[in-house]
């Protein structure tokens, strides 16, 4: 599966532009609190499906493009998205070894501790989180999660991405 | 013995990459030296200029989509609903206008009045119109993204409102785009003035878009439900007497000196797409402006 030279980089760049575009699309009224954070899904997945290529690096530079692209504060989504490509590097054989119900547990994991890490930071910042609410992404991703892996993987053959 | 050994494919499911470690320890101290420098020196103004301007064609062509669809809904939008939709505006116009008239009488009367009392008029010469990028995810924080900036005169503390009401101030401007704050942001105050009453205090965020929340008012002002409230001018950030929000619960607790009273704001923040920025220069206070007031205090 590995090959000599990397190839079809571009289809992982317009991946994570969706991506970023899922996460701004306008949303009809209560679902928006569900709104998965495509981006750290995406970066799970590349990240178990090509360790070699996305890690703890990529991670952390689609973090801040999101920082950036949100206004936010620089190195927030950073360090969150590079801890979930940490993770994803240390446990990806495990997720890929169970079936696809199983690894939305795992995804769902993932997607707790981001959440977590950046409410952490806001709240340092002086933005504590009132409510539980924060977690509905983390539950909208779980949810979703088989459908994004569905789609990546065919994709990820379609093209050969490797 | 043999048999307690984990076998070579469990191994492999439970290996880790050593260099992971250190790579994460990297890039996170990377993180927080740069979430203290932003946050606490604001050091890092260039480097987000620089990779704002590069994010910016991106963000354009994210929006195309959206662009899109206003475009193809203007194009092919039936000639019908069109007519009507001008008439409608036309109609809207002329009343706008009678109104108007009456407004610049007033005004005229209201400078006068203000001349024979030697106090200032500030009227906001400019307006500019930008659009809404983005929403911060944060749904503690109410920050916006506006597709204006530096380049077109945008700076730092500048008033933004809505047909409707004052929306928040401008927090960060960047060359091609920049941050406004929300009202209903829970670190921001504004300062306001209650029409009917004068009473002065002000409106604090609450991180709800739905409510302002006004300390500071003695349980024996005379505060209704239904209340006008306007911006008092006071700080020198907003003009004075733009429409804020209306009171919708006043409540007495016995145990506090004040009352507790929430507002609705009067701009739709949640659906917020495109906004007025004031060009508002504050009032200069002259110095001996200040030394009358020092005067005339007990």
């Amino acid at each position: 599966m590995t090959r000599a030279y990397p190839t079809g980089g571009w289809v992982i760049v317009v991946s994570f532009l969706l991506a970023f575009w899922l996460s701004e699309i306008p949303l009809p009224g209560g679902l928006d609190r569900f709104r998965p954070d495509w981006v750290a899904m995406v970066l799970i997945y590349w990240g178990m499906a090509l360790p070699h290529r996305i890690g703890i690096g990529v991670g952390w530079g689609v973090g801040l493009l999101l920082d950036v692209g949100r206004g936010g504060l620089l190195g927030q989504h950073a360090l969150a998205l590079a801890v979930v490509a940490y993770l994803t590097a240390q446990t990806y054989r495990r997720i890929r070894a169970v079936p696809l119900w199983q690894q939305t547990f795992s995804v769902l994991v993932l997607l707790v501790i981001e959440r977590i890490l950046i409410f952490w930071i806001s709240g340092v910042i002086g933005y504590p989180p009132q409510d539980w609410w924060y977690l509905a992404p983390a539950i909208g991703g779980m949810v979703l999660w088989p459908l994004l892996f569905v789609v990546l993987r065919d994709v990820r053959r379609y093209f050969q991405v490797g | 013995m043999a048999a307690l050994k984990p076998s070579r494919r469990i191994r492999h499911l439970f290996a880790v990459n050593p260099t992971a470690v250190l790579q994460l320890g990297l890039w996170g101290a990377l993180s927080i030296a740069m979430m203290t420098v932003d946050h606490r020196y604001h050091a890092l103004d260039g480097v987000r200029d620089v990779l704002a301007t590069a994010a910016y064609p991106l963000r354009l062509l994210m929006r195309l989509p959206i662009t899109a669809e206003n475009w193809l809904t203007e194009k092919w939008a039936r000639r019908s609903v069109l007519l009507e939709e001008n008439a409608q505006l036309r109609e809207k116009q002329i009343f706008l206008n009678v109104q108007l008239q009456k407004l610049i009488a007033l005004e005229a009367e209201n400078r006068r009045l203000r001349s024979l009392l030697e106090s200032a008029v500030n009227t906001p010469e400019r307006v500019l119109i930008a659009e809404l990028l983005a929403v911060d995810f944060d749904p503690y924080r109410h920050h916006i993204l506006l597709n204006r900036g530096r380049q077109h005169g945008l700076y730092v503390g500048q008033p933004v409102i809505d047909q409707h009401g004052v929306i928040g101030q401008i927090i960060r401007a960047d060359p091609l785009t920049s941050t406004a704050i929300l009202i209903t942001d829970a670190k921001h105050a504004l300062p306001i003035q209650i029409n009917r009453t004068g009473v002065r205090t002000l409106a604090l965020g609450t991180g709800k878009f739905q409510e302002l929340e006004l300390p500071h008012v003695a349980h024996d002002e005379d505060v209704k439900v239904g209340d006008v409230l306007v911006t008092s001018g006071m700080g020198g950030r907003f003009p004075r007497g733009y429409p804020v929000g209306t009171v919708t619960a006043v409540e007495f607790d016995p145990g506090s000196p004040f009352a507790h009273i929430i507002a609705k704001p009067a701009a739709q923040l949640e659906r917020i797409r495109e906004v007025m920025l004031l060009d508002y220069e504050p009032p200069i206070i002259a110095p001996d402006a200040l030394d009358a007031l020092a005067i005339r205090a007990p």
